[in-house]
């Protein structure tokens, strides 16, 4: 063990970083490969179905848990069509731009008290900084593709990014006041003392608003009308096969994870014991912050899938209505009630 | 050379070339997304100046809502680039006579001679636990809260502005009240007429 | 700084505008079309309630607030009194043109308000920042209003270059600050004025900022060779709006310059006041002589504007107080006089026609001799004619510039006014000596045409009593 730490100092500052780019983005591609397969499992759970079931592992079953491989490899060896008129180079730069931010925001993710790659000040803004860029990916798919229905499908996420962007900056602007920092660390610190201290509930009108908006702001489900098959047929990225569409449906994953663990993060307390404060504290010491974290983001991605299932498609005008008309007010409202709970050290979350 | 002072170059390069390409592009969308790399180094460049806040607020709001929407408008735009450059070679001779003119009285201007480190000391780094968002913050708060109150007002009046040079309602529009449609009783559309059943003659 | 009431008090009267503007924004949401005369009520009621306050606060020491970013000194009492009042009369003048265009809406008031709070702002501004979000924000009102009547395509044109013109202007007008802002050290006009005064600056840097502050003066006012967007924004824009758009704007756009160039770069007069007289001279002779082409009446108020500002520039020339009072004396007046005779086009409007062309006054004696009895007030006074109080602007204005030894300027300002005589003679003859082509009654409501009058007496009254006014200017600048 000494020797590996050891080991580990002597490595150049700039391998050292690279490595631990690495640990975090390893694991991450693992849980968007599978978190695919556990979509489909889910959906067709709710549907009645079995879903996938066959595509074993070294000639196991295994509940057809190597669909997501193979699935990868199949869409490796696709070929990669640019359609004739299509611009080639932003073609090909779209599904990077998408992926870019959704991977590069996991940069400043805090994954326990001293593990995070950089522990910068402003986190938070970071985050929301990248995560508006996602949009510009889909908005050149649509366009560098030379078809229509990528227009339509790039100029109704384009709208509807945006709106929701600011349904969502608002409500992050919620848990800046309350947690006076802009620094994901101490905002997750700002929240201990128990279940009832953790921000879902001084903030619930925001907690919600954040999430449906980061729905949205995925186009998931039931506000995925930038993809709509059945009006526009698969939207911004309709031209798309092989790797980069791989490329776009990754970006799509990666960035439902960073919401559901930014929303556990931001709201249910990250890494803190659910327990903290109750007799039972002490009964589940044992279990590392980083669990309870991964079991909170677990939640999240699981309400992702139960709204695809569940829910029908949104008509684009009501997307525009809630967000402009519903969200945008309450989180202004809330953000007041919030300044007001804070400056008057309103029990028992802010005193 | 410094690492700092590479990168300064390195953004500074790259921000003069995508203004350059933003200007002499055919295609609108080509401009557009120069000038969103032309943002990026803007905010790499405030980024060394240790205006961290400044440099996120500039990708946050220009590049991913302010530029967005741009791009949108014009994509949906089909903007003939021709006839915008018609003019240009005309033009060209004397806003080059303008622009040389302008430049050289910069550089004489504001020349390091002027504005150089001996009339403006470097500001000393501040440490690395230094916020500017809470700085930033406090001075708009204090000192320029009369200029941050207007700078309120004028948004609002953007909004007033923008909608009231938009907004049309439409009298001859027809659509449904679905709350009115489900609210409907049966007794309201149905009437029941009791009758006698004729009889076959 | 804690703040209260107390210490508030000089700055209530913007407190109080833009509560009152918010406050008949949300208002108008509620109202009908036939109940929207409580927006216009509301409007008037604000707008008297800050003439009020403001005379309130008033005084004659110098306050500062916020960290030197308010300034409330007698100049900016005169200024938002003497703004605020024009802006009454244009609010009412305006109302039957609106009503008569179908475009009587909220809006209006609204916007109109707002940009009163920007001229305020402006005219108590202490530093770059508040100059410059006071002059965006009445920018962005006038862009808004000079559009309002959004079907209109000449309008929406003029709103374009308006607002293209004008946002070059603030760019320049930005850079110039930038420079300012560079070479000093200080966004605080009064803290700037005694950086340069010590001679700390790089002179060469402050010119060179102080070219470009100057440009964005002369292209907020409208001056030679910066008057391209006056003729065809007024012209295009609705008749209420260019009622509005060429009165009480001149007031915002002297305090513009009375803090920027006498508050912050006083100092360097020297300097600027060679570039305001090439200003000047070109404003007056391009005015003076194009006005004359004119056969539209709202172009030909343009270039009348475009040779009034000239005047005004002259009382800056002087560069001391008893030049700055008779520049404030000029604009005051002329905003006054300019409201009534736009007033009076306003008036002559009718549903479906705009009364445009001079052919539109003929005969007015004919069809309303009390209508034209103001009318040859208002004409009399901006051509200068005695005992209207154009005259006496005039004579402070070339009194001012005399004692500071420029006798030319002053003989070369008297010989363009004279040729500016002419085309408001004209339109005098029209009035009283052409036959009426248009002999449809004009129909005024009470409150228009009790505007109008007491505007006409206005002008003839201050000239006849100059020294009330006078003497609140001179005051204002201890002179």
């Amino acid at each position: 063990m000494d020797g590996l730490i050891s080991f580990w100092e002597a490595l150049p500052e700039l391998v050292r970083i690279m490595l631990k780019i690495v640990a975090i983005m390893l694991p991450l591609m693992i849980t968007v490969a599978y978190y695919t397969y556990l979509e489909r499992k889910v959906i067709g759970h709710m549907q009645v179905r079995m879903g996938p079931n066959r595509v074993g592992l070294f000639g196991f079953r295994l509940l057809g848990l190597g669909q997501p491989i193979a699935d990868a490899v199949k869409l490796m060896f696709k070929e990669i069509v640019i359609p004739s008129g299509a611009n080639k180079l932003l073609f090909l730069i779209a599904p990077m731009i998408t992926i870019a931010p959704a991977l590069a925001a996991w940069a400043v993710f805090p994954f326990d008290a001293e593990l995070v790659l950089a522990d910068i000040n402003a986190g938070l803004l970071y985050i929301l900084a990248l995560t508006s860029l996602g949009v510009y990916g889909v908005i050149i798919a649509g366009w560098a593709s030379n078809s229509k229905y990528a227009l339509l499908g790039a100029m109704r996420s384009a709208a509807q990014i945006v709106a929701y962007e600011i349904a969502m900056g608002f409500a992050l602007v919620g848990v800046l006041v309350a947690a006076g920092s802009l620094n994901l660390r101490e905002i997750v610190m700002a929240q201990e003392g128990s279940l009832l201290h953790w921000y879902w509930l001084p903030l619930l009108p925001l907690f919600l608003i954040y999430f449906i908006s980061g729905v949205a702001e995925t186009n998931r489900a039931p506000f995925d009308v930038a993809e709509g098959e059945s009006e526009i047929v698969a939207g911004f990225h309709v031209e798309y096969s092989g790797m980069t569409f791989a490329v776009f449906f990754l970006a799509e994953y990666a960035n439902m994870i960073l919401i559901s663990a930014l929303s556990a993060l931001m709201f249910l307390g990250g890494w803190l014991s659910p327990f903290q404060g109750t007799p039972l504290e002490s009964w589940f010491a044992w279990v590392p912050g980083i669990l309870w974290l991964l079991l909170k983001t677990f939640i999240f991605m699981f309400l992702f899938l139960w709204f695809r299932a569940t829910f029908p498609r949104y008509r684009y005008d009501q997307i525009m209505r809630l967000g402009w008309k519903v969200f945008i007010p309450i989180t202004i409202v809330w953000i007041v009630v919030v300044g007001l709970m804070k400056v008057n050290q309103a029990p028992w979350w802010f005193n | 050379m410094s690492f700092e002072k590479f990168l300064f170059y390195l953004f500074a390069v790259l921000l003069l070339g995508a203004a350059v390409m933003v200007i002499t592009r055919r295609n609108p969308v080509h401009s557009v997304l120069f000038l969103v790399l032309a943002f990026f180094n803007a905010a790499g460049l405030w980024m060394l100046a240790e205006a961290e806040f400044l440099a996120i607020a500039l990708v946050l709001v220009y590049v991913g809502a302010v530029m967005v929407l741009f791009l949108f408008v014009v994509m949906m735009l089909d903007i003939n680039v021709a006839e915008l450059r018609a003019g240009f070679v005309r033009s060209a001779p004397v806003a080059l006579v303008v622009a040389v003119i302008m430049a050289a009285e910069l550089v004489v201007v504001l020349g390091p001679a002027r504005f150089g480190l001996d009339s403006y000391a470097a500001p000393d780094r501040h440490p690395a636990d230094y916020n500017n968002t809470a700085e930033l913050g406090l001075a708009l708060f204090t000192q320029h809260i009369y200029a941050f109150e207007i700078a309120a007002v004028i948004l609002l009046v953007g909004i007033v502005a923008a909608i009231s040079l938009t907004l049309r309602r439409r009298p001859e529009t027809k659509y449904l009240d679905p709350a009115s449609q489900v609210g409907v009783k049966a007794k309201d559309r149905l009437k029941i007429v009791k009758m006698d059943p004729e009889e076959n003659a | 700084m804690q703040y209260d009431l107390i210490s508030l008090q000089p700055v209530m009267p913007e407190i109080f505008m833009l509560g009152a503007a918010c406050l008949v924004l949300v208002v108008d949401l509620f109202l009908t079309q036939r109940t929207r005369m409580w927006t216009y009520g509301l409007t008037l009621a604000t707008l008297l309630g800050a003439i009020a306050l403001t005379a309130w606060a008033a005084g004659p020491e110098r306050q500062v607030l916020f960290d030197g970013s308010y300034v409330r000194d007698p100049v900016s009492d005169v200024l938002k009194i003497a703004l605020l009042t024009i802006t009454v009369f244009v609010m009412v003048y305006a109302r039957d043109y609106l009503l008569q265009r179908g475009i009587y809406r909220g809006e209006f008031y609204t916007l109109a308000l707002f940009a009163s709070l920007g001229m305020m702002i402006m005219a108590s501004a202490g530093n770059f920042l508040t100059v410059y979000l006071g002059l965006e924000l009445l920018a962005l009102s006038m862009y808004a209003l000079v559009a309002f009547d959004r079907d209109s395509v000449k309008g929406s044109e003029a709103a374009m270059k308006y607002f293209v013109l004008g946002a070059l202007a603030s760019g320049l007008l930005l850079y110039g600050m930038s420079m300012l802002y560079g070479a000093t050290g200080t966004l605080n006009l009064a803290a700037m004025s005694e950086v340069i005064a010590a001679g700390k600056a790089e002179e060469t840097v402050l010119v060179f900022g102080l070219v470009f502050v100057v440009i964005g003066i002369a292209f907020k006012f409208g001056a030679v060779p910066f008057h391209m967007w006056v003729p065809d924004v007024y012209d295009g824009a609705p008749t209420a709006v260019t009622l509005f758009l060429g009165s009480a704007p001149k007031i915002a756009a002297f305090a513009l310059a009375i803090r920027l160039l006498a508050d912050g770069a006083g100092g360097l007069s020297a300097h600027w006041s060679d570039m305001l007289i090439i200003l000047a001279v070109a404003s007056l002779a391009i005015g003076n002589i194009v006005a004359i082409a004119q056969t539209n009446v709202k172009r030909m108020l343009a270039y009348s504007t475009i040779s009034h500002v000239g005047f005004i520039f002259l009382g800056f020339v002087a560069a001391d107080g008893r030049g700055y009072g008779a520049a404030l004396f000029y604009t005051v007046v002329y905003a006054l006089t300019a409201a009534g005779g736009f007033g009076l086009l306003t008036i002559l409007s009718r549903k479906g026609v705009d009364a445009e062309t001079l052919d539109d006054l003929k005969g007015l004696n004919d069809r309303s001799p009390w209508l034209a009895g103001m009318m040859l007030l208002i004409l009399f006074s901006m051509a200068g004619v005695p005992p209207t109080v154009g005259f006496f602007a005039k004579l402070f204005v070339l009194d001012a510039v005399v004692q500071v030894d420029m006798v030319w300027l002053a003989i070369v300002a008297v010989f363009f006014s004279i040729i500016g005589a002419y085309y408001y003679l004209r339109a005098i003859k029209m009035m009283y000596f052409d036959k009426p082509i248009d002999d449809h009654p004009i129909v005024a409501s009470v409150d228009s045409r009790v505007a109008m009058s007491v505007n006409g007496l206005a002008v003839l009254l201050l000239g006849i009593f100059p020294t009330a006014l006078l003497q609140a200017c001179r005051t204002a600048f201890g002179g």
